[in-house]
C-alpha cells in the first residue's frame, strides 16, 4: 500500500515536471520581429487589457501588410495582477520576445519593468501611468501619461477653465492609480488654490454603494465632483447621484474612457461628464477615422484610449526599430541599446498626441485633451 | 514492541516526504543549472516554496488544531511587508543578500506570530464557525490597514503615517506607500533560501505533532472536553499551534515579497486565504505530504494551461472538480481510508503507549 502511495506520489512529481517543460521551445523563424506584452485579458480588468491587444494587432496588421519589416505580436493575460504578470512575462521571455510592450495596468507593470530591466529587454507600456513604472530604469518607457501628470493636469484644467469653485473628491484608496492622481492633484490644487471641499474614498469591497461618498460631496455643496478612477465605479455614481438628485459636473481621467461602451449603462447618464483623455475616438483627422473604422469592424465595437495607446506604442516601436535598423535576428539586448537611443530623440506623431516626445526617464511629454460628452459622444472640450 | 515498530512507520512516512522533497528540489536544482527549465518555471519555483509553506502551516491549524482559519493570508500579508521593512533597514547597515533576507524572514515570522498570538487569544476562546469569523475578518483587517500605511526612509530617519503620504527628502525612499504597497523591492529571495525554510517547517511540524503536544494537540481536536478531563490546557496548545502556524505564514509572506518588485496589500485578500485553504482540502486535511502537493500542482496549474488562453479559468476549475470528484470515488476513498485506518490505529496505539 505504501508502494502505491509512492508511486503516486512520483507519478504526479513526473507528471508536474513533464508537463512543464511540455511547453518549451518553440521558436519562430518567420524573420520577424517578436514583440510581446501582458495585460488583464480576463477578470474585472479585462476590457483594458483586451482594448490594448486589439489596438496593438491592428497596428501590426497594418506594418506587416506594407511589406518589409515583419511584427509578429504576442499577448499574455496576467489577470491584473503582478505575480501573474511575471509568470506571463515569463512565457514570452521563453518565446524570445525582443520588445516588450510592458503590461497594460500600473501594478503589474512594476513588476515587469523590474524583469525587463534586468534582463535588458526594451518595454514600452502602453498604459502604465504610475511613476515607479519607470523610476531608475533607463529601458521602460510609457506612452501614456504618468500619473502625476494626470492629476495635476486635471488640476490646472479645472482651474484654468473655471469649471467648479467647490470640489469633491471620490478615490479609490486601494488603487495605485486612483491614489496615484488623487496625491498629485492635491499638491497641484494647493498650489492653484481650488477650494477642495470634500475628500472621501471607497475600495474594491465597497464599491458598490455611493450614497455616502456623494451624500458627503452634496452636503458639502461641491459643484464638481473630480472622479480619478476606472469607469464602472464612475458608472455607479453617476447612476447614485442620478437618484439622489445631485447634477454637479462630474470630471474624470483617461480611466473614465470606455464608460459609454460598458455593457448596461444608460448613456445618457453620462452627458456632460468631462474626462481628460489623450485621444477621442470621434476626432477627423484621418489616422484616428481610418484606426476607428478598423477597430469597430473587426471586433464590433469603438476603441478606448487603451487601444490607441498600444496602436500608438507598436507604431512608435516600428519608427524606432527602422530607424535603429533593427533586425529579428538581433538579440533583445542589441535591440535595447538602440531602441533607448532612439526612443530618447525620437518624435512621433500618433493617435494620440502629436510631436510627442520622451526623456531619458521613460515619460512621454504630450498635450491632454479635455473632453465632454454629448448626445453619447466625446466632444472637444476648448 | 509493538507501539515502537508503528512509530517507526510514521516516521518512515515523514522521511519519505521530506526525502522526495529532497530529490525534487536537487532535480530541479540541476535542470535549472543546466538552463533545461523554462523562464517560466523558474520564475515559479520561489512562490510554489512559498505556497507550500502556506499550505503546510495552515494545514497544522486546519488539519492538526482543527479550527478553520479563513484569514491566513493575513498572516501572509502581516510577514511580507513587516518582513519587507526589516528587510530595507538592513539592507541600509549589510550588503550581504542572504543575511538581510534572513534577518528579514525571522522578522516576518516573529510579527505574524504575534498577530496570531493576540488575535488568538481572544479568538481561540471561540469555538466553530465563529473562529472561522473572526479570522476572516482579521483578513480584511490586514489589508486595509496596510493599504493606508505609509513608511518611508531618509537620512532624516522613518516616517510613518496613516492615510496621507508623509513628506520625505529626495535622497529617501517609500518603503511602504499606501496601496501601492512596496515598490521598487530589491529582489532577494532565491529558490535554495525559499527550499530550506520550507524544509525546516516541515520537520518542524513533524516533530511537533509526533510529539507530547502534538499528541496533546490532536486528543483536543478529537474531543476536547475528554482533552480537558486529563489535565491539557486547552488555551495553551491552542495558542501554540495557531501562532506557530502564524508565524510560517509570515515566513512564506516574507519570502514570496521578496521574489517580486512590488506587492500590494490587496494580493493576500480574501481569495489567497480561500486558495491557500483549497491547498489543504485539497491535498487532505492534516496530510502535509498532500498539501505540498497540492500547492505546486494548482500553482503551476494555470500557468500550464494557458494554451486553454480565454478557457483557462474553466478548465482549471473543471479540474479541481475531477479531482475532488476522484478523491470522492469510493474506491479510491475506500484506498485512502485504509491508509487513513492505519495511521490513526498507529496513532491511538501511540497514544496509549
Amino acid at each position: 500500500m505504501k508502494k502505491m502511495k509512492k508511486v503516486v506520489c512520483f507519478g504526479l512529481i513526473s507528471a508536474m515536471m513533464l508537463s512543464a517543460f511540455a511547453g518549451c521551445g518553440k521558436k519562430s523563424d518567420s524573420g520577424a520581429i517578436r514583440i510581446g506584452g501582458t495585460g488583464p485579458l480576463t477578470g474585472g480588468a479585462a476590457v483594458y487589457g483586451m482594448a490594448a491587444k486589439r489596438g496593438a494587432e491592428i497596428a501590426v496588421e497594418e506594418i506587416n501588410a506594407l511589406g518589409g519589416m515583419q511584427f509578429e505580436l504576442r499577448y499574455e493575460d496576467d489577470t491584473h495582477d503582478a505575480e501573474k504578470a511575471v509568470n506571463a512575462y515569463n512565457i514570452l521571455k521563453d518565446w524570445n520576445v525582443q520588445i516588450s510592450l510592458g503590461s497594460v495596468t500600473s501594478q503589474p507593470c512594476v513588476a515587469t519593468a523590474a524583469e525587463t530591466y534586468a534582463d535588458r529587454i526594451f518595454a514600452l507600456t502602453p498604459s502604465a501611468s504610475a511613476t515607479d513604472v519607470t523610476k531608475g530604469k533607463d529601458n521602460m518607457f510609457q506612452m501614456c501619461f504618468s500619473d502625476p501628470n494626470q492629476g495635476s493636469a486635471s488640476a490646472q484644467y479645472i482651474s484654468e477653465k473655471k469649471l467648479g469653485t467647490k470640489v469633491a473628491i471620490i478615490y479609490k484608496n486601494d488603487d495605485v492609480y486612483s491614489t496615484g492622481i488623487f496625491e498629485t492633484f492635491m499638491d497641484k490644487a494647493d498650489e492653484l488654490g481650488i477650494n477642495v471641499v470634500s475628500k472621501t474614498t471607497f475600495n474594491t469591497d465597497s464599491q458598490n454603494d455611493f450614497s455616502v461618498q456623494l451624500g458627503e460631496a452634496q452636503k458639502a455643496g461641491a459643484d464638481l465632483v473630480f472622479l480619478p478612477m476606472y469607469y464602472e465605479a464612475a458608472a455607479l455614481i453617476l447612476d447614485q447621484a442620478k437618484k439622489m438628485n445631485y447634477a454637479p459636473k462630474f470630471f474624470g481621467v483617461d480611466g473614465m474612457d470606455g464608460i459609454l461602451t460598458l455593457e448596461g449603462f444608460d448613456t445618457s447618464l453620462a452627458e456632460g461628464v468631462m474626462l481628460l483623455t489623450p485621444f477621442s475616438a470621434d476626432a477627423t483627422d484621418e489616422k484616428t477615422v481610418n484606426f476607428v473604422k478598423k477597430y469597430n469592424e473587426k471586433f464590433g465595437e469603438t476603441p478606448n484610449q487603451f487601444a490607441a495607446d498600444a496602436y500608438d506604442c507598436v507604431y512608435a516601436i516600428y519608427e524606432a526599430c527602422q530607424k535603429g535598423k533593427v533586425t529579428s535576428d538581433m538579440t533583445a539586448e542589441e535591440v535595447c541599446d538602440i531602441m533607448i537611443e532612439q526612443f530618447t530623440t525620437l518624435k512621433f506623431d500618433g493617435l494620440t498626441g502629436a510631436g510627442m516626445t520622451w526623456g531619458k526617464n521613460g515619460e512621454v511629454t504630450k498635450s491632454p485633451k479635455g473632453m465632454v460628452i454629448e448626445n453619447g459622444v466625446y466632444v472637444g472640450l476648448d | 514492541m509493538k507501539g515502537k515498530k508503528t512509530l517507526n512507520k510514521t516516521s518512515k512516512n515523514n522521511f519519505i516526504t521530506m526525502g522526495g522533497l529532497l530529490l525534487v528540489y536537487v532535480i530541479v536544482l540541476i535542470l535549472k543549472e543546466g538552463g533545461i527549465t523554462t523562464n517560466l518555471i523558474n520564475g515559479q519555483l520561489v512562490p510554489i516554496c512559498a505556497y507550500m509553506i502556506m499550505a503546510i502551516s495552515l494545514n497544522l491549524t486546519v488539519g492538526i488544531l482543527g479550527e478553520l482559519s479563513l484569514g491566513h493570508a493575513g498572516f501572509m500579508s502581516v510577514g511580507a511587508f513587516g518582513g519587507v521593512f526589516i528587510g530595507s533597514l538592513m539592507q541600509q547597515v549589510s550588503d550581504s543578500k542572504t543575511l538581510c533576507l534572513l534577518v528579514a524572514v525571522i522578522a516576518g515570522g516573529l510579527m505574524a506570530a504575534l498577530a496570531g498570538l493576540l488575535i488568538g487569544i481572544p479568538v481561540l476562546r471561540l469555538r466553530g464557525d465563529y473562529l472561522a469569523i473572526v479570522t476572516l475578518a482579521f483578513g480584511q483587517i490586514i489589508k486595509s490597514i496596510v493599504n493606508i500605511l505609509y513608511i518611508g526612509l531618509d537620512s532624516e530617519g522613518l516616517h510613518v503615517a496613516f492615510i496621507n503620504k508623509p513628506e520625505i527628502l529626495d535622497d529617501g525612499k517609500m518603503i511602504i506607500s499606501g496601496s501601492m504597497g512596496v515598490v521598487g523591492n530589491r529582489k532577494l529571495s532565491t529558490f535554495t533560501f525559499a527550499f530550506i525554510v520550507l524544509m525546516l517547517c516541515l520537520i518542524v511540524i513533524y516533530n511537533l505533532i509526533q510529539s507530547r503536544t502534538g499528541r496533546a494537540i490532536m486528543a483536543l481536536r478529537d474531543n476536547r472536553i475528554a482533552a480537558e478531563s486529563v489535565g491539557i490546557n486547552v488555551t495553551k496548545y491552542k495558542l501554540l499551534v495557531f501562532s506557530i502556524s502564524a508565524a510560517m505564514a509570515g515566513m512564506a509572506g516574507t519570502i514570496f515579497a521578496f521574489n517580486y518588485s512590488t506587492v500590494s496589500p490587496t494580493k493576500f485578500d480574501f481569495n489567497t486565504s480561500i486558495l491557500v485553504l483549497v491547498f489543504v482540502v485539497l491535498g487532505g486535511l492534516g496530510s502535509m505530504r498532500g498539501s505540498l502537493i497540492a500547492a505546486a500542482l494548482l500553482t503551476l496549474l494555470p500557468e500550464l494551461l494557458r494554451e486553454f488562453s480565454d478557457y483557462r479559468m474553466l478548465v482549471y476549475a473543471i479540474v479541481l472538480i475531477l479531482v475532488m470528484l476522484g478523491t470522492n470515488n469510493p474506491k479510491i476513498r475506500d484506498f485512502f481510508a485504509k491508509m487513513f485506518a492505519r495511521k490513526k490505529t498507529a496513532k491511538e496505539e501511540n497514544a496509549n503507549g
